[in-house]
């Protein structure tokens, strides 16, 4: 049994979800690649946001 | 005017055989849908991502959604059927028969059932290639 942290967990969450998103929403190798970091990134950069907005919610 | 919408199929080979087999071929094994249609290096990327996703999932004590009580495990159970041969493996040998106990765990689940979702995306996008509704 594996017990991530919750960031890493939403690491490989991120990056598998945006790696099929990018190969099934896009004709072309170059724009799976841009669309697939394009996903990766607002996950990451949206857990980011909410987690400090939750942070100061909570203080 | 031809729009993407209503582009006849691309080649000769996409009006042959049986159009499903690249979906159904999909559902079951992660990727073989586009193994199928000769596309191994997505073939290969989705099948490592939803069964590393999966196989996760489980690692993690998450649960695999057997009974539909209410409305959210009745999508649990769509969400974890979405996986295919994986899902019914997984429930022959008694993985993620027990309760969820920690977030980890919470999350596990998450992580089987948006694998068995994006196992019906890629499935869905081996019947397009199949059927020449998405050109390459």
């Amino acid at each position: 049994m594996i017990h991530p942290s919750h960031f890493t967990a939403v690491l490989l969450f991120a990056l598998f979800a945006s790696t099929v998103f990018g190969i099934t929403m896009r004709d072309t190798p170059r724009r799976m690649f841009r669309y697939g970091a394009y996903c990766f990134t607002l996950f990451i950069g949206s857990v980011i946001v909410f987690s400090w907005v939750m942070y100061f919610i909570a203080r | 005017m031809a729009t993407a919408a209503n582009k006849p199929p691309a080649g000769k080979q996409s009006q042959q055989g049986f159009v499903y087999l690249p979906l159904i071929a999909g559902w079951l094994i992660p990727g073989a849908g586009h193994f199928l249609q000769r596309k191994w290096i997505r073939g290969a990327l989705l099948f490592v991502c939803i069964v590393a996703m999966f196989i996760l999932g489980l690692a993690m004590q998450g649960k695999l959604y057997t009974s539909a009580q209410d409305i959210l495990e009745m999508l649990g159970v769509v969400g974890d059927l979405g996986g295919g041969l994986l899902y019914f493996i997984s429930r022959i040998m008694g993985l993620g028969g027990e309760p969820v106990r920690t977030t980890v765990a919470d999350y596990g689940t998450k992580f089987i059932v948006v694998a068995g979702l994006l196992n019906i995306i890629a499935a869905v996008d081996a019947h397009n290639l199949r059927t020449g509704r998405k050109a390459s």
